[in-house]
């Protein structure tokens, strides 16, 4: 059972997509989280999750990063299955995560913070000491290209604004050669202009040719940045829609069930 | 949006509005004793004096280092004074069998480093509270001890463990420099290597730690690993000092690494330490101590005064944030 219906997503031969999400399946014990999801990333575009609040977007989310192991269905990356134990395996298959608690460090300096588990070192044999002055360059490489506003790759990250912080997470996750940025609702928490410019930065990566996955509640936001939109009700996959092509009320009502996917 | 991303070292306004505040407490209130005991006595500030409370801070010192690797991670060692006792028995047990000083002391060290590894075993894999665990461990490396030398001081008299304490570089005895050297090595491991950042990252955000593929389990073992290992160079440098080996609680030791650790404006909920922090901690105690001697002062405030000193130290990190 296929539930892309209604669909303006161009066909699998059209386009090409980075991610193919085909029938997973997630379950804690009688809970049905996912039920059935099939979702397409395509490449180099920002595609939006939308659903209420228990639909099964952070299940299938944490599936897709290896927090979770999913009971069924397939997930492709550029054409090959894979399957993830760890977070630590997704990450090195290219695919990283800005989760909604950003998982800074606060009393750690910016580049401390961007190269935290993947810190170089150098040294002999078992003597390796911390490369400081490399990191902290490249550290300020990879917070000038995304034009991200902080003080100093110096300085701690409890001394950010919440713009800031989300802007160091993101550049976390962009910055190592990832082929997908998953980013759970990168802007809940953030004011009027703080969110222009995290969408500023979300618009920036897509020119660079990121692939973004973005899980948002915020409507008028998905509409601003997004390009396309997959839409879940009650742990199923109900839809994809362009976002040329489709309005908010549409949206909501893919996610409430008044329009039948 | 203009991207400030200033030159790679902070500048001097940066580092001093950055400076953290508390962790000079220690420094300065070194500074006002010093001034104070050296005005009250004039053989506070004599070479001899100096000597000595180099002398009995090396022990300390070695302790509040492996009390701050725990304390990084948000834990704490209440064993480390009980496991130093445990390597101090059993390299008095294994002297006194007839082994070398050598052989004694690697199995003193080894000892105590192996309840170290059973703390961190449970802490960490185990996930039992800390607290909890190292009060057993607390209990039991006593009671070992206890065991191992039915109770009894065994003199340990070697020619090496005497001028351990006795002989050194003109005021700096070679215990003094096992612990400067301990310390040193501390700083260099806390923030030039991975296991230091990934240590105050555990002890900062334990859930970013593990999104960002720290290995928490591995990380708090090593802390505990650490932390026993230290405890029993501190054992060495305890029989060197006493010229025995005693199945003593040494209960103001474990007090005062943590005292130490408090003065030293390290943070009990982790993420946030230093290394010269704690050894100036330590330094304090040992000056205050030796100071209030030097006055005359009955042996019995001694511990009062430590009471007051860290209360007081305690009070000022509140204004940290």
């Amino acid at each position: 059972m296929t539930t892309i219906t209604g669909s303006r997503l161009p066909t699998a031969k059209e386009q090409d997509d980075v991610l193919v999400v085909d029938g997973l399946r997630k379950s804690f014990g009688s809970v049905h989280a996912v039920k059935e999801a099939s979702i397409r990333l395509p490449r180099g575009k920002v595609t939006a999750l939308i659903g209420d609040n228990g639909a099964g977007k952070s299940t299938l989310i944490r599936c897709l990063c290896g927090v979770h192991k999913p009971d069924g269905g397939t997930v492709e990356l550029d054409g090959q299955p894979v399957s993830f134990h760890s977070p630590t395996q997704a990450r090195d298959a290219g695919i990283e995560t800005v989760h909604q608690n950003l998982a800074l460090v606060d009393d750690l300096t910016v580049w401390q913070n961007l190269f935290l588990g993947r810190e170089k070192t150098r040294g002999f044999g078992p003597v390796q000491l911390l490369d400081r002055r490399g990191m902290r360059s490249q550290a300020k490489e990879m917070v000038s290209a995304l034009a991200i506003n902080v003080p100093s790759v110096t300085s701690r990250v409890r001394r950010l604004s919440g713009g800031q912080r989300q802007a160091v997470s993101i550049a976390r996750a962009a910055g190592w050669g990832s082929k997908i940025v998953i980013m759970d609702e990168p802007t809940a928490a953030l004011g009027v202009q703080e969110t222009a410019r995290v969408e500023d930065l979300i618009r920036g990566l897509r020119d660079s040719g990121m692939t973004i996955l973005l899980i948002s509640h915020n409507f008028d936001q998905i509409m601003r940045i997004a390009d396309g939109v997959w839409a879940m009700r009650a742990g199923k996959s109900v839809g994809y829609r362009n976002v040329a092509d489709t309005t908010g009320q549409e949206l909501v009502g893919l996610v409430t069930g008044a329009i039948p996917a | 949006m203009t991207a400030v991303a200033t030159a790679d070292r902070p500048r001097l306004g940066e580092r001093l509005a950055a400076a953290p505040w508390p962790e000079l407490a220690a420094p300065a209130a070194l500074l006002l004793l010093v001034v104070v005991f050296g005005a009250a006595d004039s053989t506070f500030l004599t070479t001899g004096n100096i000597e000595a409370i180099l002398q009995a801070s090396a022990i300390l010192v070695v302790l509040a280092v492996a009390q701050t690797f725990v304390v990084a991670t948000a834990g704490i060692d209440l064993s480390v004074a009980s496991t130093m006792t445990l390597g101090a028995v059993v390299l008095g047990q294994v002297y006194s069998s007839g082994a070398g000083i050598g052989w004694a002391i690697l199995a003193g060290v080894a000892a105590a480093t192996a309840v170290g590894l059973v703390n961190g075993a449970i802490v960490a894999k185990g996930g039992i509270t800390d607290f909890i665990v190292t009060l057993g461990t607390l209990s039991a490396a006593s009671g070992l001890a206890l065991i191992l030398a039915d109770g009894k001081p065994q003199p340990v008299l070697s020619k090496f463990m005497l001028d351990l304490s006795a002989s050194g570089i003109g005021i700096i005895s070679w215990s003094v420099l096992v612990a400067a050297v301990v310390a040193v090595t501390a700083h260099v491991v806390l923030f030039r290597t991975r296991l230091g950042v990934h240590l105050l990252a555990v002890g900062g955000s334990t859930d970013a730690a593990r999104s960002t593929g720290v290995r928490n389990v591995r990380v708090k073992m090593s802390v505990y690993l650490i932390s026993g290992l230290l405890a029993g160079l501190a054992a060495v440098l305890l029989v060197a000092r006493v010229g025995a080996a005693e199945p003593a609680s040494n209960t103001s030791f474990l007090l005062n690494s943590v005292a130490a650790v408090v003065l030293g404006g390290v943070s009990l909920f982790g993420g946030r330490a230093t290394i010269i922090g704690p050894v100036v901690g330590a330094l304090l105690l040992a000056s205050l101590v030796n100071g209030l001697t030097l006055l005359g002062v009955s042996q019995f405030y001694q511990p009062l005064a430590v009471g007051i000193v860290v209360v007081l130290a305690a009070f000022l990190t509140r204004f940290q944030k």
